[in-house]
């Protein structure tokens, strides 16, 4: 395999809250050692539920927050211990579309100030033309340049958020949730959108979602996060899951398909609390095959087919 | 029939967001009330309670006729005996549902105090008993805890069991499961489906998710911009879709086995209640559209197998 675009080796994030007068401070996990490679070219997925440390993951890759621990390499050069300039400049090769995009876009900026931002963090002016082209790539007319986020649906405020995205033409971009607060249809559209813009641009994505029906539609290869650890990497989108978190993920994944009901075995318990991790494997007290030794030592991701890690001391 | 809703049409204002809406659910059924944002779903459930005084709208023609009595005259005192006792309600988000000043035991003793007159002890051991039926463990606990302190998941199971203290014959649930994650949302889904096998209840159940849909409904009612677009068994209409607009929300939903590209969406936006439309109201966005399309609003065609369509171009309905 050629040397990968993106590489991320033991990302660990903890936070601090509190530490008032009399509070005792706490601390959480959010990210726990997640390593990642990810190929030019290639979409890879990363789901879990709220709260697996998915979105601190995707703030990390881009150095949007600083690791605790850990290492962040984009195209052979650390990202890491970069200095600010030097950082800026890289990141012209790599950009983000936000889960909100009623909250990502300044409701006193039209369309055109919000492409051209990019440039500005730069230092530069769009060149001329240049804000037509971004509206046209992703499907908005040249019109809307004057427009205003509330003037727009939610699926072409989203639709600006990746023309946002596309200023600078990245090379890499990180998609956190990008169709979570849309209906269907818009999310089909916009995940049509952005197959195209891949094929078309040669990007790479990192595709942050909870829904497994779509990454596995989606993706090339699929992380599955749950507090904060990596529970398994499916090497294909097609894969058969090993760990039992993935297959519990997968049983609640509704088919359209009245015909193939599931006999729900919905997943019993709740998440535990970051700041208050178990011993042991994290998914232990929600597990149906945990035994004894899962609930004393936390089992290491383990290749277990070719390209196939999972952190499982029983896997299916 | 528990609950038929005939012919119903919803004003606000000057404009009528909702027209000639027909479906009816029975004890022990689940009815599915599908469609994209601002395709009028929610407008339906708060036409079923006798809520639409709230936000400005009135019945300005049909019938919500629940177990023999037709509600949509009869004025907001009378409706009392009906909401919030034998038709109750679940809302969407259980994080704005709940009061956060207020302990859960409170807040769910209040209803049977209310609608069954019980005494604080007898309400706070109902109470107990729903929450222990809805998987809440420590229930008696739970009752002295505030919301904030809980997860979104055990919340929503809060706020079904409140639903169910009045011992309704009917729910309504509108989209339960949106604010959750996916392995809660199937806990819940679960637990609804459970509730109306063994206490016969009739469930509306308002989403968006045609997975859900395809899951736990028993028949789907579709809507589009304020119409009915079809109605059917859920079967058929996932076998069979007649509507266009019902097949371009079938094929919506990602699938591991579609081939990568094929997913594209249906194009354009619902149209406000403003701009609908001439015709059918679909047209600008339906491939299968002509100039009839654009003319006539199609009526609701019924079908051999049960339910109907309004679409003069449907998809073919093969026997078998």
């Amino acid at each position: 395999m050629a040397e990968p675009l993106l590489q991320a080796d033991k990302l660990t994030k903890r936070f601090e809250t509190g530490g008032g007068f009399l509070a005792k401070p706490r601390s959480m996990l959010a990210v726990r050692g997640v390593s990642l490679t990810i190929a030019r070219g290639e979409v890879l997925g990363v789901v879990g539920e709220s709260g697996c440390g998915k979105s601190t993951l995707a703030r990390l890759v881009l150095r949007l927050i600083e690791p605790t621990s850990g290492q962040v390499r984009f195209d052979g050069q650390a990202l890491t211990g970069l200095p600010p300039g030097d950082l800026r400049r890289l990141r012209r090769r790599m950009a983000m579309v936000f889960q909100d995009p009623y909250a990502s876009l300044d409701p006193r900026f039209t369309l055109t100030d919000v492409l051209s931002e990019p440039f500005a963090v730069q230092r530069e002016v769009p060149p001329p033309g240049r804000i037509d082209q971004l509206l046209g790539q992703v499907g908005l007319s040249a019109a809307m340049a004057t427009s205003y986020p509330h003037q727009l649906s939610g699926g072409q405020r989203q639709r600006a958020g990746i023309a946002r995205a596309l200023a600078q033409a990245p090379d890499f971009i990180v998609l956190d949730e990008p169709t979570a607060s849309l209906d269907v249809s818009i999310q089909a559209q916009i995940i049509g959108l952005l197959s195209d813009l891949r094929r078309d641009l040669g990007l790479t994505y990192l595709f942050i979602s909870h829904d497994l029906g779509l990454v596995r539609y989606f993706c090339d290869r699929i992380m599955v996060m749950y507090l904060g650890a990596v529970a398994e990497i499916l090497p294909r989108r097609d894969a058969r899951p090993r760990h039992p978190y993935t297959v519990a993920l997968m049983d609640s994944n509704f088919t359209p398909d009245p015909s193939q009901r599931q006999t729900l075995q919905a997943l019993g318990g709740e998440i535990p609390s970051a700041f208050d991790l178990p011993g042991g494997c994290a998914f232990a007290g929600r597990c149906p095959r945990a035994t004894e030794e899962c609930r004393l030592s936390d089992p290491q991701l383990t290749e277990i087919a070719p390209g196939h890690p999972v952190a499982c001391f029983h896997p299916l | 029939m528990l609950l038929s809703v005939e012919n119903l049409s919803v004003q606000i204002g000057k404009v009528e967001p909702l027209s000639d809406i027909s479906f009816a659910v029975d004890r022990g059924q689940i009815l599915g009330l599908v469609g994209e944002s601002g395709s009028g779903k929610s407008l339906t459930a708060l036409a079923i309670a006798g809520l639409l005084p709230l936000i400005g709208g009135r019945i300005s023609a049909g019938a919500v006729r629940f177990d023999g009595t037709d509600l949509a005259p009869l004025p907001e005192a009378a409706l009392r005996p009906y909401r919030g006792k034998r038709i109750a309600f679940v809302t969407q988000n259980p994080m704005t549902a709940l009061d956060p000043v207020q302990r859960i035991g409170e807040q769910v003793d209040v209803v049977a105090r209310l609608h069954l007159g019980l005494s604080r002890q007898a309400a706070r051991a109902r109470t107990i008993d729903l929450l222990t039926r809805m998987r809440i463990p420590e229930a008696a606990t739970i009752c002295d805890a505030y919301p904030h302190q809980l997860s979104g998941g055990m919340k929503q199971r809060i706020v079904i069991a409140m639903a169910l203290t009045g011992a309704p014959d009917l729910i309504i649930a509108d989209e339960p499961t949106t604010a959750l994650d996916v392995t809660v949302q199937a806990q819940i889904i679960h637990i609804l489906g459970q509730l109306v096998r063994e206490d016969n209840l009739g469930l509306v159940l308002i989403t968006h998710d045609m997975g859900v849909v395809a899951q736990v409904c028993d028949r789907v009612a579709v809507l589009y911009a304020g119409r009915l677009a079809e109605l059917r068994p859920v079967t058929d209409l996932f076998a069979r879709p007649a509507h266009p607009y019902t097949a371009a929300l079938i094929d919506c939903i990602p699938r591991q086995d579609m081939a990568p590209g094929s997913l594209t969406g249906i194009a354009g936006i619902v149209p406000s209640v403003a701009s609908y439309p001439a015709g059918c109201r679909f047209h600008p966005r339906c491939d299968r559209a002509d100039a009839a399309c654009r003319d006539g609003q199609p009526g609701l065609l019924p079908l051999a197998t049960g339910g109907g369509f309004a679409c003069h171009h449907p998809l073919e309905q093969q026997n078998g």
